[in-house]
């Protein structure tokens, strides 16, 4: 485990070259797309020389290749960006180097983040930091590993569905997804817009704290964010929290749910009570989900249309440019993204799709918003199963769909959601919990999963 | 309501996505799609009747900011160098037609 601590003290070029050292040699789980070798060593050097100060001043991190950085390509995983070279830089990354932070480089994730392996990529998967034989999860799976492997002691990443928190739970980090709105998207690869949000990967809920402070705030590039709200909080006592009932059947992966118990039983241990809640519009989530989130991506990825950058392919008129450039730049997985897209949203089927879908999302986040008038935080697993193996669900996109039913419904309610290392299943596999929290409730759900940090 | 996607359906999909695609996907694409239409369509059992749509969760209503021009942060000559062919400080095309 390393945390930002580890490197209080330490020559910023010592840490730097490290880290990329040590990406290096674990090249195997192809969790890193690219290094920022040269900035990141200029910015090391003046860090030591005084001229760059701030709270992270020296510490390494790795950003999910969706970010755009200066000095790096910035591909999506996708053969469509594979050589794009961005003229400006995230205001997420801006804001760490504003304090000093140093990227070393660009993690790996399902092509244009659409996925929950990390074997969408153009670049090939990303293997799961203790069992090469699995995924990492995704899509933010690079960043989860390299953070769970030591590499670095933060990453950042994107959480649209469940992005950060599911490869956060098979790695054994803490991921954090925030409320809807705290960090500015400006400059990064968009997805959905309507659950787009942006978070990180440490391995302490204080170094999670941190960051997350460094990068919340309203950003004028970014009319969705929210006036800066983040601040670290003491834990409250006697919190009331609702273990959720439909996340919790026999469906779920038994060693999943063993886990997800314990943790209840430390909350009680810390004096606070827990109760069983039900919620039976979850079951609807994942629908909604897949019908919104494909909506928005279809317009979304309209842009990549191989005339003002990214992939062109070799054609005649300008219909074909269109149309083959796209065919060549996306992955099946975006294919069948888009193509939902277009057809819920196409009209006929728009009222029965598109309009229901964000009708029953009213209905979900209406059943949080009753559950919240009683309780402070609602908990359950992030994934029905640990780690699956690589392959074992690539053919069958429903059945990988699935792996996202615990994590959508904070998405689609734009809820903050965290998820926090709760132990390993009987074959050693990681198990993370998922504690869910109330708009603008973030800090307060580190703080809880920080103080229950180190007494497993 | 079950939904079967045709050939003919891809096609149109993807006519109206711009996507090109192989004959070989085409296939595949048909299958899948009406797979995950299947699965989604399990959301007209909910009785939505007096419901209004949601579509942000920002709680975040007319935001505003000064009306001042500022200086942007990327050249024109920066965006030309990302665009795959350029001619006469424009992106250059195919005909139209």
């Amino acid at each position: 485990m390393t945390v930002i601590a580890d490197y209080a003290g330490k020559s910023a070029l010592e840490n730097v070259k490290a880290a990329i050292e040590a990406a290096k040699q674990n090249n195997e789980y192809n969790a890193i797309l690219s290094f920022s070798e040269e900035r990141a060593l200029e910015r090391a050097a003046k860090v030591d020389s005084g001229e760059i100060t701030g709270k992270l001043a020296g510490i390494p991190f790795v950003a999910k290749d969706n970010f755009l950085a200066v000095g790096t390509t910035t591909t999506a995983a996708s053969h469509f960006l594979e050589h794009f070279t961005a003229p400006l830089q995230a205001t997420a990354i801006e804001r760490l180097e504003a304090e000093g932070a140093i990227c070393i480089g660009k993690a790996n994730l399902d092509a244009f983040a659409h996925g929950g392996s990390t074997e969408n990529s153009a670049f090939g998967p990303t293997k799961n930091a203790g069992d090469q034989t699995r995924v990492s999860g995704g899509s933010s799976g690079g960043s989860a590993v390299v953070t769970a492997l030591g590499i670095v002691p933060f990453a950042i990443g994107t959480d649209t569905g469940g992005s950060i928190r599911q490869p956060a739970s098979f790695n054994g980090v803490i991921g954090v997804k925030p409320t809807y709105g705290t960090v500015s998207r400006y400059g990064v690869v968009a997805m959905a817009s309507s659950t787009d949000t942006i978070g990180c990967f440490t391995n302490s809920a204080a170094d999670a704290e941190m960051i997350m402070d460094i990068m919340a705030g309203r950003d004028t590039s970014d009319m969705t964010t929210l006036p800066d709200f983040f601040k670290p909080v003491e834990v409250k006592a006697n919190q009331k929290i609702g273990i959720i009932k439909e996340f919790m059947t026999d469906d779920v992966d038994e060693d999943v749910r063993a886990r997800v118990s314990d943790y209840v039983e430390k909350l009680k241990a810390a004096g606070h009570t827990v109760t069983e809640v039900s919620m039976p519009i979850l079951r609807y989530a994942l629908a909604m989900y897949y019908i919104i989130v494909p909506a928005e991506i279809s317009s979304n990825l309209a842009r990549y249309d191989g005339v003002r950058y990214g992939r062109r392919a070799d054609s005649s008129n300008l219909s074909e440019l269109y149309g083959k450039s796209r065919d060549e730049g996306f992955m099946a997985e975006n294919k069948r993204r888009i193509m939902i897209g277009s057809y819920v949203l196409s009209s006929g089927f728009f009222d029965a799709y598109y309009l229901q879908a964000q009708k029953a999302r009213t209905l979900l986040i209406n059943a949080f918003n009753e559950l919240f008038d009683t309780y402070d935080v609602l908990v359950g697993p992030v994934s029905p199963t640990p780690a699956f193996k690589i392959g074992e669900n690539a053919s069958d996109p429903i059945k990988m769909y699935l792996a996202d039913i615990m994590t959508v419904p904070a998405s689609l309610a734009g809820l903050p959601a965290i998820s926090v290392p709760a132990g390993q299943t009987s074959d050693g596999l990681p198990v993370g919990v998922q504690l869910i929290g109330q708009r603008r409730s973030d800090a307060q759900l580190l703080a809880l999963a920080g103080s229950l940090e180190g007494d497993a | 309501m079950t939904t079967a996607i045709t050939r003919d359906d891809v096609l149109h999909l993807a006519q109206l996505s711009n996507l090109q695609l192989a004959d070989d996907e085409v296939e595949s694409l048909r299958s899948d799609l009406t797979n995950i239409l299947d699965y989604v369509t399990q959301l007209s059992e909910l009785d939505t009747h007096g419901v209004e749509p949601t579509y942000q969760v920002t709680d975040l209503e007319n935001v505003t900011r000064e009306d001042v021009v500022f200086e942007p942060t990327v050249t024109r000559e920066q965006l030309l160098e990302t665009a795959p062919d350029c001619a006469q400080n424009q992106i250059k095309v195919p005909k139209v037609l």
